[in-house]
């Protein structure tokens, strides 16, 4: 049979086996090579809370889904067009998101009729018809897994672990992709163990060899380079690109980088990313609980550092009175929430936007700061830079939203330089003459920053009520509201200092579909399906929450249905609704711990247009 | 001293701010920031590289009144503050000042890490065994069976021993006074200064609202020479009116002979060894009680080990000598890269 190649324009595939199968690494190392052989892509890893929860059951499946192209990739995609499953419990969690008569690779030595029970499967389905309408591949990965590293000196128990890299090169040949990264990772990963870095490039390379040989792959595919900006590129991931925003704002600022924060899923990685750059006076705190992260991060900041407390939900609400307090105090403090499905402990796992209401709102007395959210993985580098720049220069705490979608997804991120990022201009104090610790500039309503360390400005903070201008201790009524009233004011000023919203498609019309943060990939991928046929449509996707946009306003009255999407019951239409009470919103909502699908939304954005 | 300012020697008056001090007439705080404002001369700081970090509660007002910088912060947060300046910048000197229940009960987890983690702050602990500024609650260190206001029956709780708390946390030095004794403040503050790590001291401060004489027994002056034990390193445990009490170990306890009694000599009295390590003399010195026992005060442990910063900064001039990227720009663009 000779072998054809076919061309696609975008693909989705999704891995998924036990959460010991290495099914993350395999699906980032397919992502990784996919990126560099230029298809736009968006990833979407999917894993259970348990770092190794039963094996073979539904509850223990970890997945990573990718979608790639030769166009503009905005979102995992919905549908796999390929599912490799390495065990019942994989297909079965995922039986309901492949697509007709898309191809299903299982590894065949893993449908023991134990391994199908464990799955709660009640029969065979690679027999009982389950499967029918799938191009369904059986390869005994295990077994042919075994046979490839025969030669290696390695334990027992390793010759089965490259299963994965098995796996992994037959979607290597089915997508015509070059094994040499991987095979480069490899040989960096087991650096200290060259027969485990041999034994896995061998699995690799047989799995390639062996979709080459056997006859039950048809075809296989090549999915052109996509159309991106020229420039050099790399892959990243929203944890990544916020914690090198922060690194490009220390330097861009010679400030010392202070992260103070407690390990929380899923914003742990920022911790570790930022704990390896000692040599750019990077401290890396970890305190013993959220509270003393960021009391850590608010003492280095009164001390004059560039200070970063990053958490999740949870952690978010045991900050909330010390958040009080840096905004109190006037200190600039970035806190960065990976929002997490919520309430409680909820799906730490998986992801949600429903902390919007805790960010903006939850502290005792009126305490507002500036909070805004990253949108896409890189341009978590942005958001977090533009956090650090909105604290320095407004001296304030900024709360950056993030959620565990784009924080562990992956894209292409065409790189930038420090050189093109804006400036950030410190509000430092440095003589007595003209200072008082609470004296502010007449556009931003900022206090200066007077650290410990600069001659005749000792002065105490804290966080009772301070006199305006002197920032001594005051009890007095009316001084007391004209402060509440001032803090208000300067977080409202930053809206003179942040881009304006923007609107793709129709600027005027029947529908305008908004968004907010992490949402941004799925929102637009259905809408520029849905602009295929209808004009009438606007799509706006928020950055900034608190303040909004000046011309959020001017924006809405264009249109005669707003059409606010959110992972949560509602909670950005609310304040939309507070703010901007005269407009006729609607609302669409999930919060299944899942991002929108292109389908869904498709559906809803029907309804409101003719 | 490494940062002595010759030229300008600050006095006392250097200390004061212009706030009014709002404690309660009769207050032992008076006292300790008169003591604190005559230590700070001594520790060769100038006023701009110090730093007082409090919590909540009576004893928290404390930095509005010092003429430094200064953070009135939130409850029981305050160690985990000073450690965020600390490590911010290792060249100030940093004291945090904290009550029983700012530090042993709300704030009791950022209490025993910042002990742990032996970072260089001095941490100064107005003990007064009740809750003043909510208005006369018993605290964690409130002896138990104590009535108050929101024990009317008596309190069932057992008390912490803040010096055995601390040293069990793995405290580098623990220091103890009374506020009714100014002079032997100023020195325990000048030497907790002194030492390179945490250094506690606890001060059985007097409130005279809500607890008032707790420490009587102990301080009082027909008492105070038989109820306390003032330690010096290398000096032996002696103690009394007469001078002539001691501390004798007596198989794994301690015990009060007389010197002359039953052929009792100086020679047979513990000799204070407050830089040793191993903390068993410490600990049993910091659990001596009355009336059996007199009272320890004095610094107890001072032994030497690394500081948290000290080492983190190393670690930082280390990775320096070794870095793979020297900015953000070779950061991005490290690994795996293409060109479209």
């Amino acid at each position: 049979m000779t072998k054809n190649i076919e061309e696609l324009e975008e693909v989705v595939i999704k891995f998924a086996g036990d959460s010991g199968d290495g099914m993350q690494l395999t699906g980032s190392q397919f992502s990784n090579t996919t990126a560099f052989i230029g298809n736009d892509l968006s990833t979407f890893p999917d894993f259970p809370a348990e770092i190794r929860a039963p094996q073979g059951t539904v509850a223990g499946v970890s997945g990573f889904k990718i979608q790639f192209g030769s166009t503009s990739v905005f979102s995992p995609g919905d549908e796999a067009d390929v599912l490799v499953a390495m065990n019942p419990a994989a297909l079965k969690a995922n039986l309901t998101s492949i697509k007709d008569r898309g191809t299903i690779i299982i590894d065949s030595d893993s449908f023991k009729i134990k391994d199908f029970e464990k799955a709660q499967f009640t029969s065979n389905p690679l027999e009982d018809g389950t499967l029918d309408g799938y191009n369904l591949i059986q390869a005994p990965i295990t077994a042919l897994t075994k046979e490839s590293v025969t030669q290696f000196d390695i334990e027992n128990k390793s010759r089965t672990r490259s299963k994965n890299m098995f796996a992994l090169g037959i979607v290597y040949w089915l997508f015509n992709r070059p094994l040499d990264i991987t095979e480069n990772f490899l040989d960096a990963k087991f650096s200290k163990s060259p027969e485990l870095a041999k034994a896995n490039k061998a699995a690799l390379k047989a799995g390639y060899n062996f979709a080459i040989t056997v006859e039950l792959l048809p075809s296989n595919y090549t999915i052109k380079p996509a159309a991106l900006p020229k420039g050099k590129y790399r892959s990243i991931t929203g944890n990544i690109a916020t914690a090198w925003g922060l690194l490009a704002a220390a330097e861009a600022t010679k400030l010392k980088l202070f992260l103070g924060t407690y390990p929380i899923t899923p914003a742990s990685d920022i911790l570790h990313e930022l704990s390896k750059y000692k040599n750019f006076d990077v401290i890396s705190f970890q305190a013993e609980d959220e509270i003393a992260g960021i009391c850590s991060a608010i003492g280095a900041s009164f001390a004059g550092n560039l200070a970063v407390t990053s958490t999740s939900g949870p952690g978010l609400a045991l900050k909330g009175e010390a958040i009080g307090l840096a905004m109190m105090t006037e200190l600039p403090i970035v806190i960065i929430d990976v929002q997490r499905g919520g309430p409680s402990t909820g799906l730490p796992t998986k992801t949600e936007q429903s902390d919007l209401m805790q960010a903006v709102y939850g502290r005792n007395g009126e305490s507002p700061v500036i909070v805004i959210a990253a949108s896409t993985p890189s341009n978590c580098f942005d958001f977090a830079y533009q956090a650090a720049k909105l604290a320095l220069e407004h001296m304030t705490p900024v709360i950056l939203l993030t959620d565990g979608f784009i924080a562990n997804g992956a894209e292409p991120w065409k790189i930038k330089k420090l050189a093109d990022m804006p400036s950030i201009t410190l509000n430092m104090a440095t003589k007595k003459e003209g200072w008082s610790p609470y004296l502010r500039d007449e556009k931003k309503l900022a206090r200066q920053w007077a650290i410990p360390g600069t001659k005749e400005l000792e002065h105490r903070i804290g966080g009772l009520e301070k006199q305006d201008i002197s920032g001594n201790v005051s009890y007095e009524p009316e001084n007391h509201e004209k402060m509440v009233t001032l803090r208000a004011d300067k977080v409202k000023r930053v809206a003179n200092f942040i881009p304006e919203l923007s609107v793709q498609g129709a600027s005027e019309g029947d529908l305008l579909i908004v968004g907010w943060g992490g949402t941004y990939g799925s929102i637009l991928t259905a809408f520029s399906e849905l602009t295929k046929e209808y004009k009438n449509v606007g799509f706006a996707h928020f950055n900034y929450i608190n303040p909004l946009p000046k011309n959020t306003n001017k924006v809405f009255s264009k249109y005669k249905t707003i059409l606010v999407c959110e992972l949560n019951s509602g909670q950005f239409i609310r304040l939309l609704k507070g703010e901007l009470s005269q407009f006729n919103y609607q609302q669409y909502n999930k919060v299944q711990g899942l991002p929108f699908s292109k389908k869904e939304l498709i559906n809803e954005f029907t309804k409101y247009l003719k | 001293m490494e940062h002595l300012v010759k030229d300008q020697q600050l006095t006392f008056k250097d200390f004061s701010t212009d706030q009014d001090v709002r404690w309660c007439p009769g207050c032992g705080d008076y006292a300790i920031l008169s003591a604190m404002q005559k230590a700070l001369p001594q520790i060769g700081k100038e006023k701009k590289d110090i730093v007082f970090i409090s919590g909540i509660g009576c004893s928290s007002r404390f930095p509005y009144y010092v003429e430094t910088y200064g953070f009135h912060s939130i409850h029981g947060r305050a160690p985990a503050i000073a450690t965020g300046v600390k490590l911010g910048n290792p060249d100030l000197s940093v004291w945090q000042i904290t009550g029983d229940g700012d530090a042993l009960a709300i704030g009791g987890n950022h209490f025993i890490h910042v002990l742990r983690r032996n970072v260089d702050i001095n941490v100064i602990l107005f003990n007064n065994e009740i809750y003043g500024l909510t208005k006369g609650q018993f605290s964690p260190t409130s002896k138990t069976g104590i009535q108050t206001k929101s024990s009317p029956h008596g309190t069932v709780d057992k008390a912490f021993n803040p010096g055995k708390l601390a040293i069990g946390a793995g405290a580098t030095f623990f220091a103890r006074v009374v506020d009714v004794d100014p002079k032997k403040m100023v020195d325990v503050f000048v030497e907790a200064e002194k030492h390179r790590g945490t250094s506690l001291v606890e001060i059985l401060q007097n409130c005279v609202i809500f607890n008032d004489k707790v420490f009587s027994v102990v301080t009082d002056k027909d008492v105070k020479l038989d109820n306390q034990l003032w330690l010096e390193h290398g000096k032996p445990m002696i103690f009394g009116k007469e001078n002539n009490k001691g501390i004798r170990l007596n198989g794994l306890k301690l015990e009060v002979v007389t010197i002359g009694e039953n052929g009792v000599t100086e020679k047979d009295i513990l000799v204070h060894d407050a830089y040793c390590e191993d903390e068993t003399l410490h600990n049993m010195l910091v659990n001596m009680t009355l009336p059996e026992m007199p009272v320890a005060f004095g610094v107890i442990r001072s032994v030497k080990a690394f500081t948290f910063n000290d080492k983190l900064w190393e670690q930082i001039s280390h990775e320096k000598t070794k870095a793979k990227f020297s900015s953000i720009d070779e950061v991005v663009n490290s690994g795996v890269t293409w060109e479209i």
